[in-house]
């Protein structure tokens, strides 16, 4: 009875947190350039025109050169950071650690600006590769989040196991520790690349003239004429984050099942 | 443990943390401190004076338009915060204690979703669903004896903005709590209710008090990223309802202006800091009454 109540509001409070997202197939769809009802007509115009779009594909190319660099760039600092702080102690660890995982206590705006200033400072000129060094910066904290969960639930008696058996500190890492940890790996990459295809103000500040994909709509959003085509871009980015986010949760999930944890479930 | 072994162990500890701690110091550490040097520097025309002087502090402190702007955005996050906060714990509640533990992944999976999409879309398709010819009020306009647009503009004012950031952080406020309900041992809900306590003052004297830590930590969550929110006043404002983080970027590029840029930033943060230590000190007190 009484989690029946709740239960009625917690579908109802899903129900609100996806009424908006729902609206963006339902307009990509729609014949009509005013956002509103009732629908007109099936189209798949819009879709064509955000096809046809060369600036637009400028923006893609750029993200995915971001995106895939920034989440192998934050990965790789994010295995160094999550492996020494489960499993060395030395001195400084906490203040170390705090400060790499500062970004997500910081208001993004604050990380942009100070960067921007410093970049401007040293005479660095703004490009795609700047975005990719904020995009590093920010996307770190949540890949040691996810590799720290992986490398603490490591049994250390497997690691001295292969050294008893004459492997070397690298062989053993490479042999034992890398494929225990790999599923933690291909998350923290997914998850990075979601992050930094999705971010905007960093991006927005760091990126000179160069658009990616959210600057590129930000750019678009005041011009009413090209929302439809925004609304189907729109459609392609949740869909695309939909399924890097269910390759990602798999990929969790057999970690976990890997290493012999409970499912506590979710990534944060 | 003898004191060469742990100097090999800190060692090996110091070079595995180096790549990621020089990262963050150069890209991180440096860049903030130039920001705290600037706001204490003149500025000049097209350049920064390297000369100390509070007056970028005292004029930012004095100026009424920066009291409006930063008790804008202090209201507009705690209102988020608080509605954030209040909506989303019978939701972690409802998937900590009702729902089997199989199913637990599974919803957790989706309400992370939205909070993966898009933030920029998600903010404008608020601003889409309440503008004058939006979703909402075509919708309405869709009955009969409607007239046309009943509500009017709902954009281009606080409550919009509360309301777009509110559905922005929702997942962010539902995790942590969460979190925090699933350590509580069942078995001192149990006990309580042994003891004689209704099922309401067990929730009230035992549940509550035990994932305060969690909301603690969900309040700062949601707070901090939503005082320095930069879209939503840019598109939900209009413009016309600027937050810190757009005063912070019209000072530093439009007005070119770093050093009172840097001030209002560097202000802003302390304000941050201070609002979140007052809440960690507030979680201090709940984990005293713990013991």
């Amino acid at each position: 009875m009484k989690s029946g109540g709740l239960r009625l509001y917690a579908i109802l409070y899903l129900a609100f947190l996806y009424a908006p997202i729902l609206l963006l197939p339902l307009f990509a769809f729609n014949d009509g350039t005013i956002i509103a009802f009732p629908l007109k007509g099936f189209t798949t115009e819009w879709f064509g025109q955000m096809i046809a779009n060369q600036t637009l594909r400028r923006a893609f190319t750029n993200s995915l050169t971001i995106a895939l660099t920034a989440a192998l760039l934050a990965t790789c600092l994010g295995i160094f950071a999550a492996r020494a702080s489960t499993r060395f102690n030395f001195p400084g660890k906490t203040p170390a650690m705090g400060l790499i995982m500062l970004p997500l206590v910081l208001p993004e705006i604050i990380v942009a600006m100070s960067l921007l200033v410093v970049l401007l400072a040293v005479g660095i000129p703004l490009s795609i590769f700047t975005v990719i060094l904020g995009h590093t910066l920010i996307c770190m904290p949540y890949a040691i989040a996810i590799l720290s969960t992986a490398f603490s639930s490591l049994d250390k008696s497997l690691e001295e196991a292969a050294y008893d058996l004459g492997e070397t500190k690298w062989s053993a890492f490479r042999l034992v520790i890398l494929p225990l940890v790999m599923p933690g790996i291909v998350s923290s990459l997914l998850m990075s690349f979601t992050i930094s295809l999705d971010e905007f103000i960093i991006a927005f500040f760091l990126a000179g003239n160069e658009p990616t994909l959210p600057t590129y709509i930000f750019s678009q959003l005041r011009f009413p004429k090209s929302v439809p085509v925004m609304m189907a871009l729109g459609t392609v980015l949740v869909v695309l984050s939909v399924l890097l986010l269910t390759v990602a949760e798999y990929f969790r999930r057999r970690g976990v099942a890997r290493t012999g944890q409970k499912d506590h479930g979710g990534f944060l | 443990m003898s004191a060469p072994r742990f100097d090999a162990e800190a060692r090996q500890g110091l070079a595995m943390i180096s790549p990621p701690l020089v990262y963050a110091l150069l890209l991180l550490a440096a860049p903030l401190l130039t920001i705290l040097a600037y706001s204490f520097f003149k500025d000049g025309y097209l350049e920064v004076i390297r000369e100390f002087t509070l007056d970028n502090y005292r004029t930012a402190l004095s100026d009424p338009v920066f009291h409006k702007v930063m008790l804008r955005s202090v209201v507009v996050a705690m209102l988020v915060t608080l509605v954030t906060v209040v909506l989303a714990f019978p939701v972690a509640y409802f998937l900590s204690f009702a729902v089997r533990a199989e199913r637990k992944a599974m919803w957790l999976f989706l309400i992370t979703i939205p909070f993966w999409t898009s933030y920029l879309i998600r903010v404008f398709l608020w601003k889409v669903i309440l503008a004058e010819n939006g979703v909402v009020n075509s919708l309405v306009t869709l009955l009969p004896f409607v007239d046309h647009s009943p509500f009017g503009n709902m954009l281009y004012n606080v409550q919009a903005m509360v309301v777009t950031l509110a559905h922005a952080y929702a997942p962010f406020a539902i995790l942590p709590i969460y979190v925090a309900l699933e350590k509580i041992d069942r078995s001192l809900l149990e006990a309580g209710q042994d003891l004689g306590e209704s099922r309401l003052m067990t929730f009230w004297r035992v549940t509550l008090p035990l994932a305060m830590p969690g909301v603690i930590a969900a309040t700062l969550i949601v707070f901090i990223p939503t005082i320095g929110d930069y879209v939503t006043p840019e598109l939900i404002g209009g413009g016309k309802t600027p937050m810190i983080a757009n005063m912070v970027q019209a000072n530093m590029l439009a007005l070119d202006n770093r050093p009172m840029g840097s001030a209002l930033a560097v202000t802003a943060m302390v304000i941050v800091t201070i609002v979140s230590l007052i809440f960690l000190f507030l979680n201090r007190r709940f984990l005293k009454v713990r013991q």
